[in-house]
């Protein structure tokens, strides 16, 4: 468990159930929830190559907390987005939101 | 007199806390995923996030532990409780998701799963003789003021241009006649 691998393993199945729930999920919320997980298990790596890899104590912890930043405004922009887009087509499905017929 | 630490060894107790923080964050996870109502899903997202905030401790940096919390499950989770509360979509009821959906995605997540788990069993990583475990919250900030001082100040243009501009996209949204 004080390996680099295991912690490896944790965000890879963080990324991989992200992106399970990002194919599946038909709302526009719940795809961006998996959004979060994916950069989540990015995060995770960085933490771990940081911590058993690196001789710069600290440059993956920064770097964790720039994704923590990017995912903050990225949540805030999104949601604003799908507010805005509910508005105007009263649907939050994937499919549902479209304008061009054919 | 006898403590806890007699009974159990202390680091059979950390194993037990690593874990316990590595199971909340997968059972989030799939939380945050399998159901299909949104509020459930974003309490699976906090639930994962506490977990990772637990494991960011385990491996020692206390800032970033908070941080994860503070900003994911204090900020971010409130976020989209605001705005699935604050806007109807939560009564729409969304349908079922498909079979034939949930199954194409099984097979590109686990596909991708194989791929990078062959990668971390075969990489041959390089050790460091002597790992710098200077984790502290001194250092972090020392670094962050000055050799990634950068970083700092992308962080924040870029929360103040996200703000502004969320509250443009949000406030100019005009309602379809």
């Amino acid at each position: 468990m004080e390996s680099l691998s295991s912690y490896l393993v944790l965000g890879a199945l963080m990324f991989c159930i992200g992106i399970f729930g990002l194919l599946q999920q038909s709302s526009l919320i719940g795809m961006l929830i998996a959004t979060e997980l994916i950069l989540n298990g990015a995060a995770m790596n960085f933490m771990a190559f940081n911590m058993f890899l690196t001789p710069d104590p600290t440059v993956g912890q920064i770097f964790t907390l720039l994704i923590m930043g990017v995912a903050a405004a990225e949540a805030a922009i999104a949601l604003s987005i799908i507010i805005a887009v509910y508005r105007r087509f009263k649907e939050i499905r994937v499919d549902g939101v479209s304008e061009l017929k054919g | 007199m006898n403590t806890i630490a007699d009974f159990i060894p202390p680091i059979l107790v950390a194993q037990g806390a690593f874990w316990l923080m590595v199971v909340l964050t997968l059972a989030g996870a799939v939380l945050a995923v399998i159901p299909s109502k949104i509020v459930h899903n974003v309490l699976g997202l906090a639930l994962a996030m506490f977990g990772v905030t637990g494991i960011y401790l385990y491996l020692g940096s206390q800032f970033v532990a908070m941080m994860q919390l503070l900003i994911y499950v204090g900020a971010i989770c409130v976020t989209y409780i605001f705005a699935i509360m604050l806007s109807p979509p939560l009564e729409l009821d969304l349908p079922k998701p498909s079979l034939l959906k949930a199954a194409t995605a099984l097979i590109v997540s686990v596909i991708a799963f194989i791929a990078m788990i062959q990668m971390i069993l075969n990489a041959r990583w390089a050790p460091l003789a002597a790992p710098s475990r200077d984790w502290t919250t001194k250092t972090l900030g020392q670094e962050l003021l000055t050799r990634y001082f950068l970083v700092f100040e992308l962080i924040s243009l870029l929360l103040a241009v996200a703000i502004i501009g969320a509250i443009l996209i949000a406030g100019l949204g005009r309602e379809r006649e």
